[in-house]
């Protein structure tokens, strides 16, 4: 029978060819910038990122991940048996049936995909990805047919030269999508690279549960700071770019995409992948980037990204909040690259848009961005009798006001925490005028210079006072001091504090008793997740307990936790202000309103301030600390739980220090 | 303003100082002398050529290299060196087509007297607080001076020449970390280093804050405060001399300056 040498002849070649196709993808990496990776255990740790980190993701969507576990695990049992059977020839009646089996798992698993792109979500991309599960059936059936009469359910000359030269055609066009393809750039391009950067992935902390959400810090002394061309990332962003499978969970989530800016992260990925390949996007069949035609856009590995490729004002549209990222099966990092590419525009061109470059210039001459006299940091709080460092040297917590001290209405957080600390007689100090912006802000808008020099600054202030613990009410600099103000300590200093926030901090003093709270009594309340305090440092409990202790149901919005929606006040986008059909204010509001809630509990000023800025009617927006403020019963000394001692009022021996 | 061919052989010295920000008192690139360079990189950014007569290591004068400047040209003197002679001495030599300063500096003496001073050493004419350079043609350049309340009179003058740059000007471009940490500093020595001895003598210390006159809003209507904030000043008593003998021109400006008291 013809197919008898024709098959390991097509399957040698198609391999063949393959292999080619990866080493070509593999050099378009390597023009990449070196980044040192752990080459053999990140490849030994490979299977169980994919099989459980990856899993665990994919599975948010049971239909795809069942759909993905039976195709892929179908297609790669296959292949192997293929490899056996039809190419080494092995004789064995169990391996065929093994093949066969294995056939019609993979042929179960295409018609779920299948029957999902018939009639696809806008967020899926077209084009070649409708043709992916045609292929993957005629490689099944193909296949399957072929291995009948090895497995000697078929006679040997079943079906003549007509049946071998059908099967001939649909096995080219099976293994010339999931071998050729795999290697030549086609949808299933997403295994090979996909693994590859699970195995070689810039955050591996990320896996096993782990989190790391830090910027990567800029060397300063560079030739060229940031990202102007596809080669500039390293090595494995560029890998990561090539594992994206247009699956656009990243684009349903995106607040900008949303609110018609012009940014799609699937589209900004696989812009990315243009340039490091070269060509044009005429080629991408998703959801453009809201307002810019599909198929103008060119790139290439050395040419500039934002002359051509990506316009400026799609990387300026992002929030930075992550919904992306903690959305993407693959675990790309999208805000690493956007961030990367902005620090080009902001420390090599100067173009940062609208405001920023009025920020930054603020940020260098008074480390505040509004331009305010940096002595003045402490003036709201000329009525709060607070301990500063430089008088007391010493305390248990050192509260990190953070930028809200100069503007009015965070100002009322700010009193209300401190209302909270006074009344749990916890023993808390102040920077005062030492303290300065956390460089946040900075950082987003790419000016990692600025921000490495605040956080050496602070750095220094805090290094000359002892302190176990510090809390703030703003979630950005909550994320700078605990997540990237350690790449700046000076050689072999580290930092021996912890970092929380406010709501952590306040949901540990009621959990001790440290303050008597009465009931809420209001009506329905949501809680708005701030991105910076959920899913850059996950922290969505407490603020839930919290409220609940308060007596507070949480109406919960639909997009809430890890998938909550950004208020549209990160990443410097209020500044930046690139204009969209809507704003991501006014969407989250309309989703506060869906809940019904008449009050949103929020827990960063950020927040506060994006959301109070929707014109009313509106449901009213309230600090965390504001609530407990509210409800705190005064006057009564707390009891502490742990002992029944009445605690005296400015006794030395307080309270809080028990618990801390 | 597109740079065109026209300019492409004008030369410009933008003079730089080490500004002083109002707030922090923390130096910083100051806001005329960026917008001098802004002006320069505009019209001619071939040949200009960006100039300070000081310390070539402050740090703030990186700023105004990462406005995209290859070097800056800095004449190195002593602190208490005054920059007149310095600079008269080395413009002298190099002979730009244009000198822009700030109109006053941020720090030190502040008494906005470099672009007369420059202008009387150097023989050239002196512009104050222009806020364009439209266009160059035929060797004289036609320029926008601003004026109070917006208001802006169009000047020719022939080159070479010395102007200040209003606040009015276009904005500076952004700084960029990146090139401003590359750019070269030539420093040399200056020519002439000639001891402030005024300044010296000056003791400095911060301005004590002098009450206001509260601001009355007399305005009912937004017409009514537009109008306040736009209005000519109606400053009456003026006189407009123009087409008459100069000598009668001098004798009305002796008249009133004998009429206020400023000679005797």
């Amino acid at each position: 029978m013809i197919l008898d040498w024709l098959l390991p002849v097509l399957i040698s070649v198609a391999l063949l060819l393959a292999v080619a196709g990866m080493l070509k993808r593999i050099s378009l990496w390597r023009a990449g910038q070196p980044e040192k990776v752990s080459f053999f255990s990140g490849l030994m740790a490979m299977p169980r990122r994919y099989l459980v980190d990856l899993h665990h993701v994919v599975e948010r969507d049971k239909y795809m991940s069942k759909t993905h576990v039976a195709t892929a695990g179908g297609f790669v049992l296959s292949m192997v048996l293929i490899l056996a059977v039809h190419l080494f020839g092995v004789e064995n009646r169990w391996v065929n049936y093994a093949l066969l089996g294995a056939l019609v798992l993979m042929f179960v698993g295409a018609l779920f995909v299948f029957k999902r792109r018939l009639n696809p979500p806008s967020r899926l991309s077209k084009g070649p990805w409708m043709r992916l599960p045609k292929s993957l059936l005629m490689f099944a059936v193909s296949f399957f047919i072929a291995t009948l009469p090895a497995a000697g359910i078929l006679p040997e000359n079943f079906g003549g030269w007509v049946l071998a030269a059908v099967l001939a055609a649909g096995i080219v066009w099976g293994m010339g999508e999931l071998l050729f393809g795999m290697g030549w750039g086609g949808p299933m391009k997403h295994a090979f690279a996909g693994s590859l950067h699970l195995a070689f992935h810039r955050r591996p902390e990320r896996f096993g549960g782990g989190r790391s959400t830090g910027l990567k810090p800029v060397d300063l002394t560079a030739a060229k700071l940031g990202v102007e061309k596809p080669t500039d990332f390293k090595w494995n962003q560029l890998l990561g770019f090539d594992a994206c499978v247009q699956c656009g969970k990243c684009e349903a989530m995106c607040p900008a995409f949303a609110a018609g800016q012009p940014l799609n992260p699937k589209k900004l990925i696989q812009d990315m992948v243009v340039g490091l390949a070269g060509g044009s996007d005429a080629k991408f069949a998703g959801s453009p980037y809201p307002g810019i035609e599909v198929g103008k856009a060119e790139g290439g590995p050395n040419k500039t990204i934002t002359e051509g490729l990506v316009s400026p004002d799609t990387l300026w549209s992002c929030t930075t909040c992550r919904a992306c990222v903690e959305e993407c099966p693959m675990m790309i990092e999208h805000v690493d690259a956007i961030v990367d590419m902005r620090r080009f525009l902001t420390l090599e061109k100067g173009s940062t848009p609208n405001k920023g470059a009025e920020v930054l210039d603020n940020l260098i001459a008074t480390d505040n961005p509004n331009g305010f006299n940096p002595g003045s940091r402490m003036n709201w709080a000329a009525d709060q009798n607070l301990r500063v460092m430089k008088d007391v040297k010493e305390a248990e917590v050192l509260f990190w006001v953070s930028d809200g001290a100069f503007d009015m209405r965070s100002q009322r957080i700010l009193r209300a925490f401190v209302k909270v600390l006074k009344a749990a007689n916890v023993d808390f100090a102040v920077l005062g005028d030492e303290e300065r912006d956390s460089g946040d802000v900075a950082r987003r808008l790419g000016d990692d210079a600025t921000f490495q020099s605040l956080a050496k600054r602070n750095i220094a202030a805090m290094s000359q006072y002892k302190f176990q613990r510090i809390v703030t009410t703003d979630p950005h600099a909550f994320h700078c001091l605990k997540n990237e103000y350690a790449d700046f300590y000076p050689e072999g200093q580290k930092p021996d504090y912890e970092v929380l926030h406010h709501t952590t901090f306040i949901n540990e003093l009621v959990k001790a008793g440290a303050l008597s709270l009465e009931e809420f009594k209001g009506g329905t309340v949501t809680y708005h997740d701030p991105c910076y305090l959920g899913r850059y440092n996950g922290e969505y409990d407490s603020p839930r307990e919290l409220l609940n202790e308060l007596g507070i149901e949480v109406a919960e919005m639909e997009r809430s936790g890890f998938r909550s929606r950004c208020c549209g006040g990160g990443g410097g986008a209020p500044i930046t202000d690139i204009p969209g059909e809507r704003r991501i204010a006014d969407m989250r509001m309309a989703e506060i309103k869906e809940t019904g809630a008449e009050l949103v509990a929020v827990g960063c000023q950020q927040c506060t301030a994006m959301l109070e800025g929707v014109v009313e009617p509106r449901a009213e927006v309230k600090d965390i600390a504001e609530l407990v403020a509210d409800a705190l019963i005064e006057g009564d000394a707390p009891v502490s739980k742990k002992n029944g001692k009445q605690a005296k009022p400015n006794a030395d021996k307080r309270v809080a220090e028990e618990i801390l | 303003m597109q740079p065109d061919k026209q300019n492409a052989n004008l030369r410009i010295a933008a003079l730089v100082s080490v500004g002083k920000h109002p707030g922090s008192g923390r130096a910083r690139r100051a806001e005329q002398d960026a917008r001098a360079v802004e002006m320069g990189l505009a019209m001619a950014p071939q040949g200009l050529e960006v100039l300070h007569a000081g310390d070539p290591h402050a740090e703030a004068l990186r700023a105004y290299a990462g406005m995209g400047l290859k070097k800056l040209r800095i004449l190195q003197q002593g602190e208490n060196a005054d920059a007149v002679p310095a600079l008269s001495q080395y413009l002298s030599e190099t002979k730009p087509d244009i000198v822009l300063t700030g109109v006053r500096a941020e720090s030190g003496e502040s008494s906005g007297m470099m672009a007369y001073l420059l202008g009387e050493k150097l023989g050239m004419p002196v512009v104050t607080r222009i806020a364009e350079i439209v266009s160059i043609d035929n060797g004289q350049a036609n320029l926008l001076q601003a004026l109070p309340r917006g208001q802006r009179r169009a000047l020719r003058v022939p080159l070479p020449f010395v102007a200040s740059v209003d606040m009015a000007a276009a904005t500076p471009r952004q700084s960029a970390f990146g090139p401003a940490s590359r750019a070269e500093m030539e420093a040399k020595a200056a020519d002439v280093e000639v001891l402030d001895e005024v300044q010296a003598s000056w003791s400095e210390a911060p301005a004590r804050k002098r009450p206001k006159r509260l601001k009355v809003v007399k305005a009912k209507t937004a017409a009514d405060r537009f109008k306040a904030a736009t209005a000519k000043s109606s400053g009456d008593g003026g006189k407009v001399l123009r087409d008459k003998p100069a000598s009668e021109m001098a004798q009305a400006v002796f008249d009133l300056l004998l009429e206020e008291g400023v000679i005797r």
